[in-house]
């Protein structure tokens, strides 16, 4: 059952081997009939795989090794990426990039987690989650933006900030608080995308915007689904239980109203077409750019004020 | 101002005065430090801490209110915000009926109260946690109230005193808890930017969420000897860098020698020693002649504009300037800590 669940793809994948055998194979005319025919059931059965995705499954889509990161993102849609290092204090820390590129001809503040492809960089980018000094140096692109009036974009990837000793020796608590004020105050227009992982924190840190994006298959929780399982049930296999009960997904954040909008992936998810991914996500930070340009920067930050102020659901009632 | 702050109380109907909590019963208690039994009314006279080994018990929200204001005499405010089940959560009980149950055993709508008193004469708001409801878990309530007792001290020029007591996010309530931790930081944006003073206190434990975002942004951030003090859990952290951690690890000393915290505070000088920080940061000369002003008038003047008093309200916040953006980048030139690495 839980094999089943994790590798939805499975059918996907008999499907493509067979038309690679009938491909591979010397034969007559009606085998291109064949192939055809099997070619368009692998499109419907893609497409009828992602369109019912569990909240498990879906996080095992955002954590897609294949997945487009914040570079594959910044090469497919800015120019002239400029990368800055270090937080000036410490040290660098790979797992979060940040510099200015242009985007359309607009200069503009880009900060995001970054994920490694191999093991040597998934090691590197220490697997997209930062130290205190990755948010560090996030607020000092902040800081830039906000100097040189550049609109920020980023983009969020990340299972959370490193649980490690250094990191809590440097302060990982008070480098993510400081995040969270400093992006804030910021007058200049603000755009986060969810690209993949949501995770707690760590992702929050630089996830403060005036709009709020999350790819289709994107995931955003307060803790991930394992570490919820084993606390709440201390049984780290309860995850898809966890998973579900945590509404985790865009079309959960969106019923939440926690974001703005929900950007479509390709058939399949991300990580099939990362141009086309691009593309899809290019229309969407176009328009929610123009649109929070337009207003000025003290309605901007004061409408950045209230969204996050009406965040959260309670009652009113006294009991006492 | 003394006399105007009382005129200033929004909801008065939800106002409620407290008195000193009695004695809780049960006439000896075990402590947690020395393993020692001790007589219970010796443990209350101390102000809840040991007399033998110094180990401060855990308190609740309520006695601390007490042992904190000017005659233990607070006015309750926001009485009336409650959890509710947004996600409709259910792990091995139902989010909805764990709600009840602690509301039942703490008499307290969730973890936290805040209340409007005076200490050493002087106004001010504050929020104090309570561990015995959900261990202090933030949820929506939570992020609601404390946002409010942010807003109200904005708007009443007073400044802020939260005593952080907290497991950190409640899970129950997803990622809407998580917002919460941006919700506060950006209150706490504008309560930064119009210089009134917050005073953060760090109580055991005070971790996860609830550190990552107002735990750590006081302009002090203090707090009671051998607090449990971090982000992430003991426990992860060992197994993810596969090693032991020290004895004193995420504990307030550790916290201190790293430069996280401003200093570590007795609880029976807390008092003495906030009166004294706010004497030192508070300043009402400055907030006074900041009040209306014009838009280009700079950092603290267009903030302080939406504090005219109640009737604030015609203001809309749209009619607002920028919050200029914050200030300390300069200040902070090196990351406490750093040298010890
Ligand atoms: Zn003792």
């Amino acid at each position: 059952m839980a094999v089943e669940d994790d590798d939805f793809e499975r059918p996907l994948r008999d499907l493509e081997k067979k038309i690679e055998e009938l491909t591979g194979v010397p034969g007559g005319e009606d085998r291109s009939g064949e192939i055809a025919r099997l070619a368009r059931r692998l499109e419907t059965l893609r497409q009828e795989i992602f369109s019912r995705l569990t909240p498990w499954q879906r996080t095992l889509v955002a954590r897609h090794p294949k997945r487009p990161y914040t570079l594959d993102y910044i090469g497919l849609l800015f120019t002239e990426f400029v990368e800055i290092h270090g937080d000036r204090k410490y040290a660098d820390d790979p797992a979060i990039v940040a510099g200015f590129a242009s985007y359309k001809g607009t200069p503009v503040a880009i900060i995001g987690h970054q994920k490694g492809r191999d093991t040597k960089e998934k090691v590197r980018r220490n697997f997209g989650m930062p130290r205190p000094e990755g948010y560090r140096k996030a607020v000092r692109v902040m800081e830039m933006a906000e100097k040189f009036q550049r609109p920020l974009f980023t983009f969020v990837d990340t299972p959370g900030a490193y649980p490690g000793k250094g990191a809590e020796e440097r302060g990982q608590a008070e480098a993510i608080a400081y995040s969270l004020r400093a992006m804030a105050a910021l007058t200049v227009p603000i755009i986060v995308t969810v690209t993949g992982e949501g995770g707690s924190g760590g992702a929050l840190a630089i996830a403060v915007g005036d709009r709020l994006l999350m790819l289709e298959h994107a995931v955003y929780s307060v803790i991930s689904p394992e570490g919820c399982a084993a606390i709440l049930w201390s049984d780290q296999g309860k995850a898809k239980e966890a998973a579900r009960a945590m509404r985790i997904t865009a079309p959960d954040l969106k019923d939440l109203e926690v974001i703005d909008d929900i950007v479509p992936e390709p058939a399949g998810g991300a990580q099939t077409d990362h141009a086309r991914q691009a593309s899809l996500l290019d229309e969407r930070l176009l328009a929610h750019l123009e649109d929070i340009r337009s207003v000025s920067a003290s309605e901007r930050v004061e409408c950045r004020y209230q969204k996050f102020r009406r965040m959260g659901k309670y009652g009113q009632a006294r009991f006492f | 101002m003394e006399i105007a702050w009382f005129k200033k109380i929004r909801k008065p109907k939800q106002a409620v005065e407290h008195k000193r909590v009695q004695v809780p019963e049960g006439l000896w208690v075990k402590c947690n430090g020395c393993k020692e039994i001790i007589y219970k009314k010796e443990v209350i006279r101390n102000s809840n801490v040991c007399p033998k080994c110094n180990y401060h018990f855990r308190i609740s929200a309520r006695e601390r209110l007490t042992s904190l204001f000017d005659d233990g005499r607070y006015q309750e405010v926001d009485t009336d915000i409650y959890s509710i089940d947004p996600l409709k959560f259910r792990d091995t009980k139902a989010y909805k009926d764990r709600l009840r149950e602690y509301r039942e055993k703490t008499g307290v709508n969730d973890a936290v109260i805040n209340a409007r008193g005076t200490m050493g004469g002087l106004q001010l708001m504050m929020s104090v946690m309570e561990y015995g409801f959900m261990g202090g878990s933030m949820g929506s309530a939570v992020g609601e109230k404390v946002t409010r007792a942010i807003e109200r001290a904005l708007d009443e020029k007073i400044p802020l005193v939260i005593i952080c007591c907290s497991g950190g996010a409640r899970m129950q309530e997803g990622v809407l808890s998580l917002m919460q931790m941006a919700k506060i930081a950006a209150a706490l944006a504008k309560l930064h930017a119009a210089r009134i003073p917050y005073i953060s206190v760090l109580t055991d434990p005070t971790t996860g969420g609830v550190t990552a975002s107002y735990a750590m942004l006081g302009d002090l951030n203090i707090a009671e000897p051998k607090a449990l003090i971090g982000f992430a859990g003991a426990r992860v952290i060992e197994q993810t860098i596969r090693e032991k951690l020290p004895e004193n690890f995420q504990r307030s000393e550790f916290l201190l020698e790293h430069g996280m915290l401003d200093f570590i505070v007795e609880r029976r000088e807390m008092r003495d020693i906030l009166i004294r920080c706010i004497r030192l940061l508070y300043n009402a000369d400055l907030l006074a002649a900041a009040a209306p002003a014009t838009p280009a008038g700079g950092d603290v003047e267009s903030i302080a504009s939406r504090s005219g008093g109640a009737s604030s309200a015609t203001a809309g916040p749209r009619s607002r300037e920028p919050l200029p953006f914050p200030g300390t980048f300069v200040a902070r030139q090196q990351t406490p800590g750093t040298e010890l690495q």
